[in-house]
């Protein structure tokens, strides 16, 4: 009856696998290798040199510059992401206890929140370098208009400013999805909690703080995961709205655009490798730490 | 409980919110219809007259047109593709017991802890080994290959959920595994094939770091790297209004898309973030 199973499976695994094999597993594996070796893509050979290429990358101004951006954004973007988002989520669905259930157009509202995660890092890069544009430039077109006009200059010019210009761009991204994300977690509090919380008392204030954010904790807890990855990327709008690319001062450079140029410029394979595995290396510190300070933190506010 | 005021209140700053997001948007596409000379004078003004020259100038002389074509085939064949190894795959690894099952399974979806940077610089010398280099085909496998972790991963889950009983039904009428799986089992996975298509549509059409690396032929850019590209190069600001009308063009098919199926397209996406 269920004669056949081997060739089946066999028939059917092959292709996805080899497919995975190929073009996943063995560059990833790769990586690792040539991190150590100084490989510059012409040689036949590459030369191994044990840590050379992690070492070499603590007096590397350019770098270093990265790592402090990436660090800036991990700190800045998910924070005020996640903020922004828990706001809006609330107030759309703010008013559940009482009969009406939750805001009026609150459809609408998310239809609207949730259109910039669509778009493509590239569109949204060429798109904000023009919203940034110092002479006919939105930004500076709005400031003017509403007689803040002493406030206009070249954004992503600025040493000081390019880099919130990128961040900024980040969040208005990012923000939609998570007030979606946010607000059906919100939705699915039993009603009768909140309700109870009413009879007891409990304020606004309270009752989000006591029992909406506990029950969407876990939600919040995956939305810091994604917006750490995201924030410890940046390549595509740093690489298309900033001048350089990278900014004035290096003030935008990012791990991914010093990756980039230091193997497709400059041909340096092997130190290229390098900052991929400390990428890596980053991005799963940044996961279990996120995962496991926020549990803590769940544990307290239950 | 809720008073008027604080309901106008909430609406004002969340109207604010939907202004914000819009606005920008709005604003291109009034642009894209405006001549270089208007658009300098103010980021504000209307148009003296509709110049949708500007948009056929970018389809044109901007190649936009090409580049939307050269996307379509590439995130088309590579959808295709993934959907059905991915399907293929969840389905042996839900459902059919075999040695290495796990080891497979938990290899596959680690692909999805690495940040592809890691993987960018042997990844381009194994294409160009291959001789993929700018090709469509080097394109959509590699894309596929990328996407194929997610997709194991969501419906993994999905075919685990569908009742057995239905299987072992089409064995008994005769049914050969592949036939089962074909006339039996996808059909019933098709709400979850729904949602993780769309997801994979999606990461695919807006791809920009994979086509930057692996596909430097002009002829073959893909729209966003085609749209960059334009921005980028020094050439631009002598054509404000056309590149402005490419943006807009570039961003129409997923605005329609959004309009067309957009509860879907929420639930999908969302779904994949909290699977």
């Amino acid at each position: 009856m269920r004669h056949g199973k081997n060739r089946f499976l066999i028939g059917a695994l092959a292709a996805p696998l080899l497919l995975y094999g190929v073009f996943v597993v063995s560059p990833y594996a790769q990586a690792f290798y040539l991190a150590f070796t100084d490989w510059n893509g012409l040689s036949g050979q590459a030369g191994a040199v044990g840590f050379e290429n992690f070492t070499s990358l603590w007096s590397d101004d350019l770098f270093l510059s990265a790592l402090r951006n990436n660090g800036l954004m991990l700190l800045v973007v998910p924070l005020i992401t996640i903020v922004l988002a828990l706001f809006f989520a609330a107030m759309l669905t703010m008013g559940r206890s009482d009969q009406r259930g939750g805001i009026r157009g609150s459809r609408a509202y998310r239809i609207v929140y949730f259109f910039p995660q669509l778009l493509s890092v590239a569109i949204l890069g060429v798109l904000f370098q023009f919203v940034f544009t110092p002479n006919n430039g939105l930004l500076n077109g709005v400031l003017e208009a509403v007689g803040l006009g002493s406030f206009t200059r070249s954004w992503l010019a600025e040493p000081a400013w390019a880099l919130p210009a990128v961040m900024a761009v980040m969040i208005w991204a990012a923000v939609g999805f998570y007030v979606v994300l946010f607000a059906a977690a919100m939705e699915s509090i039993p009603r009768d909690v909140l309700e109870a919380a009413r009879l007891d008392g409990a304020g606004r204030l309270a009752t989000f703080r006591r029992i909406t954010l506990p029950f969407v904790w876990d939600t919040v807890q995956v939305a810091y995961v994604y917006l750490g990855i995201l924030a410890l990327d940046g390549f595509a709008l740093v690489q298309i709205m900033t001048v350089g690319p990278g900014g004035p001062n290096n003030s935008t450079e990012v791990i991914g655009l010093t990756l980039y140029r230091a193997a497709f410029t400059y041909g340096e394979f092997g130190y290229a490798s390098a900052m991929g595995v400390t990428l890596f290396f980053l991005t799963l510190t940044l996961t279990a730490v996120a995962l496991r300070a926020t549990r803590r933190e769940r544990v307290e506010v239950a | 409980m809720r008073t008027k005021a604080t309901e106008s209140l909430l609406h004002v700053v969340l109207l604010g919110w939907a202004a914000l997001v819009t606005l920008p948007l709005a604003w291109a596409v009034l642009s894209s219809l405006k001549t270089d000379a208007e658009i300098f004078a103010s980021p504000w003004s209307l148009p003296d007259e509709l110049r949708w020259d500007n948009w056929a100038r970018a389809w044109q002389e901007a190649s936009i047109g090409r580049y939307l074509l050269n996307t379509l085939i590439v995130v088309g064949g590579a959808l295709v593709l993934v959907m059905l190894l991915g399907a293929l795959t969840a389905y042996c690894l839900a459902r059919y017991r075999f040695p290495g099952n796990r080891v497979i399974y938990y290899t596959l979806v680690a692909g999805m802890l690495f940040p592809v940077f890691l993987a960018l610089v042997p990844l381009f010398f194994v294409v160009d080994q291959l001789g993929m280099l700018g090709t469509y085909h080097g394109l959509i496998l590699v894309y596929a290959a990328y996407a194929l972790p997610f997709t194991v991963f969501f419906l993994h889950a999905f075919f685990r959920g569908l009742p057995t009983a239905v299987a072992e039904a089409a064995f008994l009428d005769g049914c050969s595994h592949t036939s089962a799986f074909f006339k039996v089992m996808l059909p019933m996975a098709r709400p979850g094939m729904v949602s993780v298509g769309i997801f994979n549509f999606l990461g695919l059409w807006n791809q920009y770091l994979l086509p930057l690396v692996l596909n430097p032929d002009p002829d073959r850019y893909v729209l966003a790297q085609g749209l960059a590209a334009l921005a980028v190069s020094q050439g631009y600001r002598s054509d404000f209004s056309g590149l402005f009308a490419g943006l807009i063009i570039a961003i129409l098919p997923v605005l329609a898309a959004y309009v067309l199926f957009q509860r879907q397209i929420r639930s999908g996406l969302t779904a994949g973030a909290v699977r």
